[in-house]
């Protein structure tokens, strides 16, 4: 399988690329790690004329923890995710997700940028940018501005990248020391997107939930925050009915596509399992 | 379409060709450099027998073009055994271990175990099955491509190696 031909081009700075993107307009598409892409590209499903590739940019690199947010390059690659100590140490969620996109070789290529940025809402880390009430650098030629995860998906493959936007860095506010967290997926194997899968991010203070976020991947035609769901269970030290309310709240907003993962009843009904066993988890981890 | 000039080193040879930006990586090795190890299983970037090491990564070279591997530094399966012939650790693991049948996957599979095991010199077995899950065998030999890699791992520790072969 042999991509349609195109110009191949591999900027050295943000500036350059944006420049680009502006001069070659519709028909320029840039790559990040390629591990969606050059796929697509393959099975010409996608046939830019012109690919604008991130990876020698040097400034969409990196991890920096600042005094209450951590800022994510977005051309660092889930394996980098996954082996930062800082990260394990302050926002452990994004390893453990990491840890359930693809496999070890798409890790290595595989992007944070690309997988937001992407719009599929087979995605791992775009609920989990929910969940953290992460937000977007997004950088065109006229400037940059700032777009929080929460309202970056309008729909599948459609976001609020403007044609000639490059999103270039995450920002995660540091979630509270002692926090609970956890990415359940249920996958039919390794490197499958998810049937269903809930992100959970909470705090909890004198046995009882005092703030929680809940985002799904793979339920609706974008990634979705459960905040019915979240409601459902702050306040309570998650008994079986705050659970079970849980469940029932979140499953009231996935509209998941029948597919070769299932049917749209099995899939919401194994997404509120999903929202149960990452709640379960997070409030084990969780001290208070 | 205009072709490129792209250098790299592989298995520590200096290599070069003139590419189409849309040639892939596993296309420009087998066909502009004759390495027909790294193997084309699937091509839609699953079973990972297309698997080589580029920069300390383990990458399916059929998801990565030429292009992107200017400067890069690439070992293949040719790149693994000593210079005086004798086999790579891993090599006769698979060989000792019976971890392979129709053979297809083993390249793929060995490029793969090499980095996990520099970058895990002792993991458990759970550790090389959910290291190795990017390369599929459809023999389904799976059990002893584990004990090939435990194999490696045990005599590149210096460790006398217990298990049978079955």
């Amino acid at each position: 399988m042999i991509p349609a031909p195109f110009t191949y081009h591999r900027p050295k700075s943000l500036a350059e690329a944006t420049g680009l993107l502006v001069d070659l307009k519709d028909e320029a598409r840039v790559v990040a790690g390629g591990q969606s892409l050059i796929p697509i590209m393959k099975l010409r499903l996608a046939a830019p004329d012109h690919l604008i590739d991130l990876a020698a940019i040097a400034e969409l690199k990196g991890i920096a923890r600042g005094a209450t947010s951590i800022t994510i390059g977005a051309m660092t690659t889930q394996a980098e995710l996954i082996n930062s100590s800082v990260l394990a140490e302050s926002v452990p969620i994004l390893r453990e997700t990491a840890l359930q996109i693809a496999d070890p070789q798409v890790r290595y290529q595989g992007t944070l940028g690309g997988n937001v940025a992407n719009g599929d809402p087979g995605n791992d880390m775009p609920a989990i940018m929910m969940c953290l009430d992460a937000s977007y650098r997004l950088v065109g030629r006229a400037g940059a501005r700032t777009v929080k995860a929460r309202d970056f998906y309008l729909g599948t493959y459609v976001t609020a990248l403007n044609a000639g936007e490059i999103l270039t860095a995450i920002d995660i506010p540091v979630p509270p020391a002692g926090h609970g967290f956890a990415y359940a997926k249920l996958k039919r194997k390794i490197g499958d997107y998810a049937t269903a899968a809930a992100g959970v991010v909470l705090t909890v203070s004198g046995g009882k939930i005092q703030t929680c976020a809940i985002a799904l991947s793979n339920l609706a035609d974008t990634a979705v925050a459960a905040d019915a769901a979240a409601k459902a269970v702050i306040g309570t030290a998650l008994d079986r009915t705050a659970l079970s309310a849980a469940a029932q709240a979140a499953r009231g907003v996935m509209a998941p596509a029948a597919d070769a993962r299932g049917t749209v009843e099995y899939r919401t009904d194994v997404g509120g399992t999903m929202v149960k066993r990452a709640l379960q988890a997070a409030f084990a981890r969780a001290k208070g | 379409m205009a072709k490129t000039h792209v250098t790299m080193t592989v298995n520590g040879e200096p290599a070069e060709g003139l590419v189409e930006p849309r040639t892939l990586l596993i296309h420009f090795i087998r066909e502009n450099l004759s390495l027909t190890g790294a193997h084309i299983g699937c091509e839609t970037s699953h079973c990972g027998a297309c698997t080589v090491d580029l920069d300390g990564r383990s990458v399916k070279s059929c998801s990565m073009f030429a292009v992107q591997a200017q400067g890069a530094q690439i070992t293949t399966i040719e790149g693994m055994a000593h210079a005086d012939g004798t086999l790579h650790a891993l090599q006769e693991g698979f060989r000792m271990m019976h971890g392979l049948q129709c053979g297809f996957c083993t390249p793929g599979m060995i490029m793969r175990a090499h980095r996990l095991l520099q970058e895990n010199k002792t993991p458990t077995e759970d550790e090389i099955r959910f290291g190795i899950a990017g390369n599929l065998c459809r023999c389904t030999g799976y059990q002893n491509i584990v004990k090939a890699i435990q194999y490696a791992a045990d005599k590149l520790n210096g460790v006398p190696h217990k298990e049978a072969a079955e």
